[in-house]
Order: structure tokens, then sequence, then C-alpha cells
């Protein structure tokens, strides 16, 4: 039990750390920039009272230490600070309002991505060096290719515009508008996830304990699916957890083209806004976001690979 | 279980879309380079007229917004793009190499630093360390996209050079060198950044094609440097027109797909000749 306690604590004081620096640098990213952000977000022409107001609201009147314990009493009571634009607004309730739409999305993307590269990478690593294999390794590298901000219009132009089986993007909200943001978003990962399968599998199916199960005439189903996959499935998951901080920047993206509201184009529009405030707040939560996940995988990597505890 | 041979040849055999991805990439850098002189039109040249053409004789790749000819601003967006991705990746290379080798040789507390900067970097994801970077800055030009774009890429190649560096620093013919009496640096130099040159190379041509690709999604997007001609602010404006002219998201986002699919292509075959070994 010891190891697995010393394992979890400097895990976690480790993520603390890398906390404690994400919330360092989103804060300093507003000082580190050559140019007054202040100017930035009124203008050229704007009148030395409204930049006094605006660097007052934003507290850059304020020696740095007292603007960082500020800034961080705002991360702790949870509010994130005030929307500029939006005054009224907290930065919190304005990312609390469309978070959901966006993780939708990316959990979308991730049962895409899954639902293809688990059999995909499967066929071809037990059917190795087949059709099925240089299938996949095919479209694992179009995949990769295509980059989303052309998968999206191709894929709204075959199925909204030529095949009309899908609504185009604004059109409305229900599951089926769903449908190709996931598979704009999924793709690349589901390209990289069939790799992972294929690699992680094909290691496996040389290990002693699977030719042991085949001596005992086990079925090559069984042998695969509950010997083999048991073992592959650890780096894939670990690889699909860590790309889970991709699909959010993917986001940014498949919710410009479809016209989906969501945490990306909350912060696409508080970008040409500059609303400082709220790209700093979507900034941290995404970062955020993808620590916890990253934390959450090892975690349970180290509860249930022993090895890992042991590293 | 068939036997295979062992390789004997020291030179890979040459695959076909390897071939044509190194042969790509070589070719958009020199459209990068003269690509803006050989344009039939000016990117910015307008003819109602001929608004969303077609590709026809007159205009190879047809038309856009206001009749600006597409193939004039693809040749006028491979010299940003080209730009964005030599900047980008030298920049990020030499950063990067440095930093990785120093962590990687000297280890210890140096080491520590680096990888928690590392970590700490590559806890935001590109797109939107490189957009909250942009918010900041009054007027979002190439400089500010190149610092954005470098501020996430130097990661990579630290990565790549600390864990080479960490396996050099021990390695046998290393510790012959020391034990000859060659001094730190010329160890350093001689021995340990010849052998860091090899997969930092692949990875920088592998690189290339993230740098185009970055730069047309912040074009895409809307951030990129508002007056050059780009790849990605053309698949933008086709977009927009998608369902009746189709013609330019297919050929502006064709393009950028090639260019990436290349480098890939390309870093994979100097892999495969580098590293004969992997």
């Amino acid at each position: 039990m010891w190891p697995l306690a010393r394992y979890l604590t400097a895990r976690l004081l480790r993520a603390l750390l890398t906390v404690f620096g994400v919330v360092t640098l989103v804060f300093l990213l507003v000082h580190a920039i050559p140019g007054d952000p202040v100017q930035a977000m009124l203008g050229d022409q704007s009148s030395a009272e409204d930049r006094l107001a605006l660097r007052r609201a934003l507290r850059l009147d304020q020696p740095l230490l007292d603007q960082y314990a500020l800034f961080c009493g705002d991360i702790l009571s949870g509010s994130l600070g005030h929307s500029f634009r939006n005054q009224m607004r907290s930065v919190a309730s304005l990312i609390w309002e469309v978070a959901p739409d966006t993780l939708a999305l990316a959990l979308a993307a991730m049962l895409v991505a899954l639902a293809v590269a688990l059999p995909l990478g499967t066929l071809a690593a037990v059917r190795r060096g087949s059709r099925w294999d240089e299938l996949a390794s095919s479209l694992a590298l179009l995949g990769i290719a295509i980059p989303n901000i052309w998968l999206g219009p191709l894929l709204v132009l075959l199925f909204g515009v030529w095949l009309r089986v899908l609504p185009m993007p604004g059109d409305d909200a229900s599951w089926a508008a769903l449908v190709l943001p996931a598979l704009t978003l999924g793709a690349a990962l589901s390209a990289i996830l069939t790799r992972q399968t294929r690699a992680a599998l094909l290691e496996v199916l040389t290990e002693p304990y699977i030719r042991a199960a085949r001596g005992r005439g086990i079925g090559e189903f069984t042998l695969v699916v509950h010997h083999a996959m048991r073992n592959a499935l650890l780096p894939v998951l670990t690889v699909a957890g860590a790309q889970l901080g991709a699909l959010l920047s993917g986001a940014v993206v498949a919710e410009k083209i479809f016209e989906r509201r969501g945490i990306g184009s909350l912060f696409l529009e508080a970008f040409f806004d500059r609303d400082i405030p709220v790209v700093q707040g979507c900034t941290l939560c995404v970062a955020l976001f993808y620590v916890s996940v990253n934390l959450g995988v090892d975690l349970l990597y180290g509860v249930i690979d022993p090895r890992v505890r042991f590293s | 279980m068939t036997f295979r041979p062992p390789r004997l040849s020291r030179m890979p055999a040459l695959r076909s879309t390897e071939v044509f991805g190194v042969a790509v990439v070589l070719g958009f850098l020199v459209v990068a380079l003269i690509g803006p002189a050989l344009a039939p039109y000016s990117p910015l040249a307008i003819d109602l007229a001929h608004e969303f053409e077609l590709p026809s004789l007159r205009h190879w790749c047809g038309t856009t917004d206001n009749g600006v000819d597409i193939l004039s601003v693809l040749l006028h967006g491979a010299r940003l793009s080209g730009v964005v991705a030599i900047g980008t990746v030298g920049a990020s290379l030499l950063i990067g190499a440095a930093l990785g080798t120093f962590a990687g040789y000297r280890g210890g507390r140096v080491d520590h630093v680096v990888t928690g900067l590392c970590d700490l970097v590559q806890a935001f994801p590109s797109i939107v360390l490189n957009v909250s970077m942009l918010a900041l800055t009054a007027e979002p030009g190439l400089f500010q996209l190149l610092l954005a774009l470098i501020a996430h890429g130097w990661v990579l190649f630290a990565r790549v050079a600390r864990s080479n560096a960490l396996v050099l620093r021990d390695a046998e013919f290393v510790l012959a060198a020391r034990a000859l009496g060659v001094s730190e640096w010329g160890v350093l130099s001689r021995h340990v950044l010849p052998n860091l040159a090899g997969p930092l190379v692949v990875q920088a041509t592998a690189a290339l094609g993230t740098a185009v690709l970055a730069e047309s999604t912040l074009s895409f997007l809307g951030l990129g440097p508002g007056a050059a001609a780009s790849w990605g602010a053309l698949l933008d404006q086709g977009s927009a027109v998608l369902l009746r002219f189709p013609h330019v998201a297919l050929i502006a986002g064709g393009t950028i797909a090639l260019n990436v699919y290349a480098a890939n292509r390309a870093g994979d075959f100097l892999r495969d000749y580098l590293d004969p070994r992997g």
C-alpha cells in the first residue's frame, strides 16, 4: 500500500505545482507581452480618461504583487473576475453557461474517435499486413493530414449540401447537429488512437502469457478481446486522456465552423472584443481542465497498474 | 511467422509517398521564396465582373471574393506560410535544442526546471495559448504571430533534445572521450551535438507542417496578420460561400492539407534515412 500512497501524493503535489504555474503564467501574460493591453482594448482614438478608467478597472494601476493577490482571490472565490464588456456578469458565469455545449462536443468527438480506433486498430494488429492493416494506416495518415479547418467545410458540403442528410451549421440544436462537429473534431484523434491501439496490441500479442493462453486452446476472439485488450487498452486510454486538451483546442475551430456556442466561441468573441478577463478566464479553465484530466488518468493508472508506482 | 532477412543496405527502400512528400516540401520552400514573382495578378486586384469564377484559362484556380485571382493568393500566401514556418521552426529549434540539451546533459536542478517549464507550457492547448497571447497585442502582426507560435513550439524540441542528451551523456563513446581528456565543451560540440542533429532535423521537418497548419488555423479564425494574403484566410472566405461557390474552400483547404501531409511524409523519410535502426 505504501508505494501507492507515495505515488499518489507525489503526483498530486506535482499537479498542484503545475496549477500554481498555470495561474501565474495566465496572470503574467498580460504583463509579459510587448505593447499596452489597455490600448489594445480601446484602440488609438481613446481618450486619456477612458484609458485611466480601464486601467483602474483592470487593476493595472496597482502594484504587481497586489494585482496577483487579487487575481488569485478572484479564482479562489470562483468568480474569475468580471467580464469587461459585460460588466454585470462574472467570467465564471459566462463560462458555466456554455461549458456543457463544449463538453458535449468534446465527449461526442472522443466517442467517435474510440468507436473508429478500437475496432480498426484491433483488426489492423490481428490481421497484420492485410487489407485491413493497409486501410487502417492510410486512414490514420489521412486523419492526421486533413486539417479540421478543411474537414469541417468538406463534411458540410458532403452531408449538408449534396446528400442533404444532416443539418447545416446553425440550423438547429438537436443531436443530429452534433454529428458533423463531432466527426470534424474526432477525426485526427481517431487517427492517433488507431495507430496507438495497433501498436499496443501488437506488442501485447507477442507476450508469453498470450502464447500460453493460445496453448490452452482459448479462442482467438476471447484471446484478443479478453486477454490482450485488457493490457493494450491502458496506453491507449492514457493517450486519449492526454488528447482531451487538444480536443478543447480543436473545439475553438469546430465551434466557429458549425456556429455552435461553447467555450471556444466565447473565447474567440472575447478575443475580438479584447475582453481580457474573459480571455484569461477561458485560458485558465481550459488549462486547469487539461491538468486535472491528466492527473486523473495518471492516478487511475497508478491504481490499476502496479508497475507505475515503483518507477 | 515468416522469416525476414535482416536488411543489409544502409539506404532504406524509397517509398513513393515519401519521395512525393520531400518533393512537395522542397517545392513549397521554392514557391515561398519566388512565388509572389510568379503570381499572374496581385492578390489585391479587384475585378468585380469576374467574382467567384470557376477555374479557367484566365484564372487557373478561379476567382474569389471581389474577383481576386485564387492562384495569386495561394502564391502570395505561400510566402507568409513559408516565413512563419521557417521562422517558427528555426527559433523553436534553437531555443528548444539549447534548453533541452543543457537540461539533459547537466541533469539535476536544471533538468527539473526545464522539464517543469515544458509541462507548464504544454498544459495550454496550442491554439488557446496563441489566441490569448495575440489578444493582448494592439495589432496582431507577423512578429506577434511568430512570438505566439514560438512560445509553444520550442517545447517539442526541448523534449526531443533532452531525452537524447540524457542517453548520450552516459554513452560509452562519450565516456571514452572524457576519459581521453577531451574538454567538456569538446565533448558537447564534437560528440553530443552531432548525434542530436538527426532526431532534431526529423522533428523540424514535421514541425514545418505543424507551423503551416497553425498559421492557417489562426488566419482561418481571423487572427492572422491582416494585410497579407493567407491560405487560412482564403479558406475562411471560401467557407462563407461554401453553398454557392465550393471551389474556393476546396482549393484553399486542399493546398493546406497537401503541405501538412507532405511535411509529415518528408519527416518519415528523414527518420528512415537518418536512423536506420528505427
